[in-house]
């Protein structure tokens, strides 16, 4: 298994992948991702595949994307895993970790010294994965409401 | 949230078994090291193994041994042996849960109660060990 940047060929292949895991597909959506994240410094979308590749598709094996975000939410600089994707048949394989690895390298290079990321409560799946990182609550809260509260009172 | 006397003990041996899992330690080993009873505990520890998570070795310098899967069991199955967590339980019995304040107030616990299940629900026993040694090496 190798780990390595994130080329525009490896497009299909992503949106392939997400399409079959989420059951959703959002080819615009992974378009614009490419344009933000590969090739540009400080942004890191980086592959999983089986030494060499099929070029097929075959040993695509996941992906992960994140960057540095600064000052946001009052935040002071910090590393964010933005997506985290492996295929079904290569999970358990301790692909997610490489992934994570291999960024959270790139992060501390840009300078950052924490990584964060948010999942679905629900999500016991990533939430575990990302326990198992050593990732704990951090010191924010993600808050949300319908968007017509309260509009009755207006 | 407040976990009862029982479930705390059930975590205490499971994780200090886990910590190596070639070991046997008796109830009265792992009663010492954490400073509670030793009667007490042996009871969590019949509970434990009837769930499967330790195992009983008899005889001189028997005791107890970590049996499960570390990386696949996890803080809320340790603790669904011994008492239920979940807030549809509280909501069911709680006073007052039938007026507006009474369910506003329920929707806040509940809130609180599903962030706490849902990370009991992601920390298996490996996890909060590798968590622990990276704790005490930094």
């Amino acid at each position: 298994m190798r780990i390595r940047p994130a080329m525009a060929q490896d497009q299909p292949n992503v949106v392939a992948l997400d399409g079959r895991v989420t059951s959703i597909p959002k080819p615009d959506y992974w378009a614009s991702m490419f344009n933000q994240f590969v090739g540009h410094d400080g942004q890191h979308f980086l592959i999983a595949e089986t030494n060499g590749g099929s070029g097929d598709g075959l040993g695509f094996a996941g992906f992960i994307i994140g960057e540095v975000r600064a000052w946001e939410f009052g935040s002071l600089p910090c590393g964010w895993i933005l997506t985290i994707l492996v295929a079904p048949e290569f999970q358990g394989k301790r692909v997610g970790e490489m992934l994570f690895r291999a960024i959270s390298a790139r992060l501390k290079k840009d300078g950052v010294e924490t990584i964060r990321t948010m999942v679905a409560r629900e999500d016991n799946l990533n939430m575990s994965f990302f326990r198992a990182q050593g990732m704990m609550a951090g010191p924010f809260i993600e808050l949300e409401m319908p968007v017509d509260f309260g509009r009755e009172e207006e | 949230m407040k976990l009862q006397k029982a479930t705390k003990f059930a975590l205490f041996a499971v994780l200090e078994l886990a910590r190596d899992t070639s070991r046997q330690l008796s109830a009265t080993d792992i009663a010492d090291l954490y400073g509670i009873s030793t009667h007490h505990l042996a009871k969590v520890l019949r509970d434990l193994g009837r769930a499967g998570l330790v195992d009983s070795v008899r005889g001189v310098g028997g005791g107890y041994r970590f049996s499960a899967n570390a990386r696949r069991t996890t803080l809320m199955d340790v603790i669904c042996i011994f008492e239920d967590i979940s807030s549809d339980q509280r909501q069911a019995g709680d006073v007052g849960e039938k007026t507006d304040i009474g369910h506003a107030l329920q929707m806040v616990l509940g809130e609180i109660d599903g962030i706490a299940k849902a990370t009991l629900s992601a920390i298996t026993i490996d996890t909060l060990l590798k968590t622990m040694r990276w704790h005490q090496d930094q």
